[in-house]
């Protein structure tokens, strides 16, 4: 039941807020159901009875299709990430205006609802609709509240996804029709023995759509554009929520389902996932835009995760579960701080931007401990997610741990590069006002700073959360 | 009468309003035209009913068995009836708007 | 009741409170209240590991398990302290320096503003405690957690004047430098995991001697890149020399008596692999000796007093790494201990030159400073002779210990190591001789405010300059006499492992290992009076020529990785962002997207808006369809 209300508040509470049309009620209003949304979510970690943690209710009988959602670990995890980062959102984007307040918070708890239907769904047409349900929402709010740019930019976006979800659906129909049960749910499709030449298609069919999600190089290029020109509020939402989507679809619907094509092309995904990490990683070193910047060491961070899983080691998987959440956190903490700078002077130029660490102090402390845990520096979050990764990707090959290991390095500059021209040096004609953060931005950029240092120093917790999820996926590849 | 003289006028006919279509410009010609063709697919219809069902009309003349395709035929009149109503009253308004009835003219669906 | 050694979680934990207190409190708290704050941390975090020394010395170690860090259903790694002799003479080391060095500091930082003086207070407590892990970490992760946290801290200390360019980017490069050196001990880590299926020292020591030699070859070797990083070795020494961009205490403390030492310790650490894979030790040796005299050769013309500690800090790194390479890991750690008091005291006595020269560090304007400055003068001079190696000071009976190892193993070696310390007592000289001999060269204005610095300056000055003479004494070699050697008696336990398997009698003999001594003292002592006599009246003014120049601009050493390293990565960086990424994979996407449009523009052109075409084209296509269903079947 608790899994139910995860999709029903946002769903619900979405649809209430097209018709409230005073922007500061909006506001408020969205941000109830946020930490409503949160607290059920804290709620899901006490409760291991499937009573609490699933619903299952007759959809479309004769299709073989029912509405049923569940929690397992690493579902309660990616739902808590959701739920964490709503309400941290809504926070940090309080100061900022849009036009047509409530079509904008509205398609946000819409996205929401999307987002957790991924997440929780166990039936495969269900989880096709929350896929797509996710990406119309962030469709609207690209294009009607990003940049100049917005209108192209979206289009590719929503093209490109689409494209892929579109291969995917007829791989869901495909294998719809190779189940003997007829049915879409998952324990069923699970149960499914499948010949190794329907699975090699099947795989590519799925993974495009889960590739470009996530994305992975060379299907990145969608990417970078809709971060640079989506208003920072749904850039949070997509980079840090929404390409956790592909990777949760393919721990929940790609390996487990394909198990041989999986192993048997790991090599091409892994060697793809390592070329993207460096590609990527260089490309950042010579943005001058700091939401491209941060949207390619996105990609590079992404690149690893997909190694790491497809890589197939217990360490490793276990290590992308821990990344996940902590990827989430890290990279909505640097949005809001693109966010501010950008608020305050109106550029995400590093090279009209510098000397901010004498006028806004705390901002500069802050991105700096974020930005550290973005480079993985121990104890913070990074580090044990990247730690176990490699490990994982070590234990399958040597050389692609190598050239992964030097984005290390190269996130190293990229990172640094940013901060010395943003908050070191001298001040200039634009910054030379700067004034530092308020409050409210303050105490949401510390709760991520706690995160950030309780995730890093005690990352128990979530390991443990995750682990059910990592043993099944690991003896699929056994 | 073998089916085959049927078959060649209606075929005539068809191809007289089909070529009359293509290269008249005088909407009501044209509309003569496409009944042409009409009348030309009723021509058939009637034919082969005829054709096949011969064997039992000719037994017993009272038998409804073969009337479908004429019963088609009928629709078909007062379909295109109602079209040439329909269509004699849009090419009364277009004469009222344009003085013309040169289908020329209305070449506007292209933007 | 428990070992007292649980309780070695309290060392670390006291500048963990400093830093948060002096940090989060900044804006609030008066400079007073932050040095109290900041040095009695670390005396607090002093005396506790005088504690626990004496503790181990009694005989007593442990391996304190705190709780659990990273521990999935296939490998688990705990967060725990290793409190042995190594670890517990390193604690000394660290908070006994770290805390005259804070003492210092709260002098020297003076001119500051309390926001800023507090924020170095925290960064240096930081810095301590990233340093005090590193050395207790009962595994190569929490070690790396100090190792990176070391890192990270030197980068805040040197860049901590924010608003100056070159230091930012001196700060950047140190931690770039780092960050490769990281990598390589990461995936020793990693092989490591994947070999032993652990990470901590007593899994992995006792489970190596099973291991074959290639993957121990291989693991240390990678270790060795982590601390060619972190000890300023060849080829990652560059960044050590640029890190002088921070304030002065922060090169005492980091960049010559602590962080730089990690490599050492984690080698000396690692002996039991070490020990087990030769071809590594020679790569150590011959690594160190190169970086030892190659730096040295740099030193001798730079003019720069912080510059010149700086190569001279990389280049007795070295002879450390030497002393590590022939399996001498007493003579290493000896030789850390007696470096940190000696190398301590002269970058605070540079410190102490510099402040009373109002921020002046280039030595051709100095000169004659001995009567102005008396403390200073005589600590320095001491630290000078200390590290030229002339008896009893310490650093003769350190260095003279790696030497005599290092003929055992190979005398091409020795012949080495004394060519470069010959060369040490030079520059060191040099440097003493230009600054404090002769006349005062600066203008009248700075002669007249020349004064020597406060007692909370010369009290560390002094402390450290009784350190840098007696220190020696713990470790006095056999020729001497029996027994006396107090420190190799306190860390055979951590060596005991690799001296079993090495299993080497004492090969020199006395006589011979007394005419090595004397001859590099007598060397050292010729390098010393060619010094004296050239520079105390003639002080060398000119900018320098020919090779001369050359040195001087550091053998081009950092032009040179620009040129390798630097550039091309911005060239493929820029290379992949605008031909591959624009042009080509996005090109391709878009050249998709542009290719339905163009098709779509062509096909339109069918929809002319003419009725009668449009039956045209369907009478056509029923005919097309006729024909087919004709011909086709």
């Amino acid at each position: 039941m608790l899994a139910l209300l995860l999709i029903l508040i946002p769903l619900v509470t979405g649809v209430a807020a097209f018709f409230i049309k005073n922007e500061k009620v909006v506001k408020s209003w969205a941000l109830l159901s946020a930490v409503v949304a949160l607290g059920i979510s804290l709620a899901t970690l006490y409760y291991t009875d499937t009573t609490h943690l699933t619903f299952t209710k007759e959809w479309l009988p004769d299709l073989g299709s029912s509405f049923s959602v569940g929690l397992d670990g690493m579902g309660k995890m990616l739902t808590l990430l959701t739920a964490i980062a709503f309400p941290i959102i809504f926070i940090s984007t309080k100061h900022s205006t849009y036009k047509d307040a409530n079509q904008f918070y509205g398609l946000m708890l819409l996205s929401q609802a999307g987002l957790m239907g991924v997440f929780l769904s166990t039936d495969l047409l269900l989880f096709y609709f929350f896929w797509e349900l996710a990406l119309v929402p962030a469709y609207f709010l690209c294009s009607k509240w990003g940049g100049e740019k917005r209108i192209s930019v979206t289009f590719k976006f929503f093209i490109y996804t689409f494209l892929g979800s579109l291969i995917m659906l007829i791989g869901i129909l495909y294998l719809y029709i190779l189940n003997p049960e007829k049915s879409f749910a998952l324990q069923s499709i699970y149960k499914m023995t499948l010949n190794n030449r329907a699975q090699d298609i099947l795989f590519w069919m799925f993974f495009l759509a889960f590739a470009i999600k996530m994305p992975i190089f060379p299907f990145h290029t969608w990417q970078p554009d809709t971060y640079e020109q989506s208003p920072t509020a749904t850039t949070m939402v997509l980079s840090g929520i929404m390409v956790k989507m592909g990777l949760f679809a393919v721990v929940r619907w790609l390996l487990p389902v394909f198990p041989h094509a999986a192993r048997g092309f790991d090599n091409i995904i892994i060697g793809l996932s390592v070329t993207g990490m460096i590609y990527a990683s260089c490309i950042a070193i010579v943005q001058d835009d700091l939401k491209r910047l941060v949207a390619y060491s996105s990609i590079a961070h992404i690149g690893l995760m997909s190694a790491a899983l497809f890589a197939g080691k217990a360490n490793g998987v276990q290590g992308v579960m821990v990344q996940m959440f902590n990827h989430g956190i890290n990279i909505i903490g640097l949005w809001i701080v693109i966010e501010l700078t950008e608020r305050q002077f109106g550029t995400r130029k590093m090279s009209e931007l510098g000397g901010l660490a004498q006028k806004a102090p705390a901002l500069a402390i802050l991105l700096v401990i974020v930005a550290l845990a973005n480079v993985a520096l121990p104890l913070t979050n990074g580090f044990v997610g990247e730690f176990l990764m490699f490990t994982g990707l070590y234990q399958f090959n040597v050389w692609y741990t190598v050239v992964a290991g030097l984005s290390i390095i190269l996130a190293a500059i990229y990172t640094l590069n940013m901060i010395q021209k943003v908050f070191y040096g001298n001040t200039n004609a634009l910054t030379e006002q700067a004034v530092d953060i308020r409050l409210n931005e303050k105490l949401v950029l510390s709760v991520l700073v706690i995160l950030i240092f309780a995730m890093g120093v005690y990352p128990k917790p979530i390991i443990e959360l995750t682990q059910a999820s990592v043993n099944s996926l690991v003896s699929v590849f056994k | 009468m073998p089916i085959n003289y049927y078959i060649f006028l209606a075929l005539a006919l068809f191809c007289i309003g089909v070529a009359g279509v293509l290269t008249r410009r005088n909407a009501i010609i044209i509309f003569m035209c496409i009944e042409l063709m009409l009348n030309a697919v009723n021509l058939l219809l009637v034919a082969f009913s005829k054709m096949h069902h011969l064997d039992v009309m000719q037994t017993n003349p009272a038998t409804t068995v073969g009337t479908d395709a004429q019963l088609f035929v009928f629709f078909i009149m007062v379909v295109a009836a109602a079209e040439v109503s329909v269509g004699l009253a849009i090419i009364v308004m277009m004469y009222r708007n344009t003085h013309s009835i040169d289908i020329n003219f209305l070449n506007r669906l292209k933007h | 009741m428990s070992n007292i050694l649980e309780y070695i979680w309290l060392v670390p934990l006291f500048p963990l409170i400093g830093f948060l207190i002096n940090g989060l409190g900044r804006n609030y708290l008066s400079k007073t209240f932050v040095s109290i704050i900041g040095c009695g941390v670390l005396l607090a975090s002093f005396a506790a590991s005088v504690y626990f020394f004496m503790s181990v010395k009694s005989g007593n170690s442990e391996v304190v398990h705190l709780f659990d860090f990273i521990s999935t259903n296939s490998i688990n790694i705990p967060f725990e302290f290793q409190a042995d002799a190594l670890s517990s003479l390193f604690l000394l080391i660290i908070t006994g320096v770290g805390f005259l060095i804070h003492l210092y500091s709260t002098a020297y930082m003076h001119e500051e503003s309390s926001t800023h003086f507090a924020r170095y207070f925290a960064y240096l407590n930081l810095f301590v405690f990233s340093m005090l892990l590193l050395v207790l970490g009962g595994n190569y992760v929490i070690m790396f957690i100090g190792w990176e946290g070391v890192g990270l801290c030197s980068y805040l200390l040197i860049g901590y004047w924010f608003k100056n360019t070159d230091y930012n980017n001196a700060a950047k490069k140190a931690f770039i430098m780092n960050r490769i050196g990281d990598l390589g001990f990461l995936l020793a880590v990693f092989w490591m995991i994947q070999q032993f299926n652990s990470v901590s020292f007593g899994e992995v020591f006792a489970k190596s001697p099973q291991a074959s030699v290639a993957v121990l070859t291989g693991i240390t070797l990678l270790l060795f890149v982590g601390a060619t990083g972190k000890s300023a070795q060849i080829p990652l020494y560059t960044w050590l020399p640029d890190a002088m961009a921070g304030p002065t205490p922060v090169s005492a403390l980091i960049h010559a008596a602590t962080m730089v030492t990690a490599g050492i310790y984690m080698i000396a650490r690692s002996n039991v692999m070490y020990t087990l894979a030769p071809t590594t030790q020679t790569v150590v040796a011959v690594v160190g000796l190169a970086t030892a005299i190659f730096a040295a050769t740099i030193a001798i013309k730079q003019n720069d007093i912080k510059k010149v500690l700086a190569y001279s800090t990389v280049s007795q790194l070295g002879y450390m790494f030497l002393g590590l390479g022939v399996g001498a890991y007493t003579g290493a750690v000896f030789h850390v201990m007696t470096h940190a008091f000696f190398k301590a005291l002269l970058f605070l006595g540079a410190g102490s030159v510099i402040h009373a020269m109002h921020h002046e560090q280039d030595i051709r304007n100095m000169g004659g400073l001995r009567k102005k400055l008396p403390i200073t003068h005589l600590t320095f001079l001491l630290g000078c002779i200390a590290i030229a190696g002339i008896p009893p000071f310490s650093g003769f009976f350190s260095k003279d210990e790696i030497l005599a190892a290092a003929y055992e193993a190979n005398p091409v070696y020795w012949i080495i190591g004394v060519a470069g310390a010959m060369m040490t007592a030079f520059y060191m000289f040099r440097l003493y001789a230009t600054t404090f001999l002769g006349s005062f060269r600066g203008t009248q204005e700075k002669e007249h405010h020349l004064h020597e610095s406060p007692a909370a300056m010369t009290i560390p000055l002094i402390v450290l300059a009784i350190l840098a003479v007696v220190g020696g004494f713990v470790g006095i070699p056999k020729v001497f006499a029996e027994n006396a050697h107090s420190l190799e008696h306190f860390l055979s336990p951590i060596f005991a492992q690799s001296e079993e398997l090495v299993k080497k009698e004492h090969a020199l003999d006395h006589t011979k290992e007394i005419g090595l001594m004397a001859a590099s003292v007598i060397l050292a002592l010729i390098a010393i009076s060619y010094a004296l006599n050239r520079f105390s009246k003639k002080p060398e003014l000119k900018e320098a020529e020919g090779f001369g120049k050359i040195l001087a601009n550091k053998l081009y050493v950092d032009e040179m990785y620009d040129a390798i390293i630097g550039k091309p990565l911005k060239a493929i960086s820029a290379f992949f962002n605008n031909v591959i990424e624009k042009a080509g994979i996005d090109g391709f996407v878009n050249g998709i997207g542009d290719g339905v449009q163009y098709a779509s523009r062509q096909l339109r052109l069918l929809q002319s808006g003419q009725v009668g075409s449009y039956i045209l084209l369907m009478v056509i296509g029923i005919i097309i369809l006729f024909i087919i269903q004709l011909f086709v079947q």
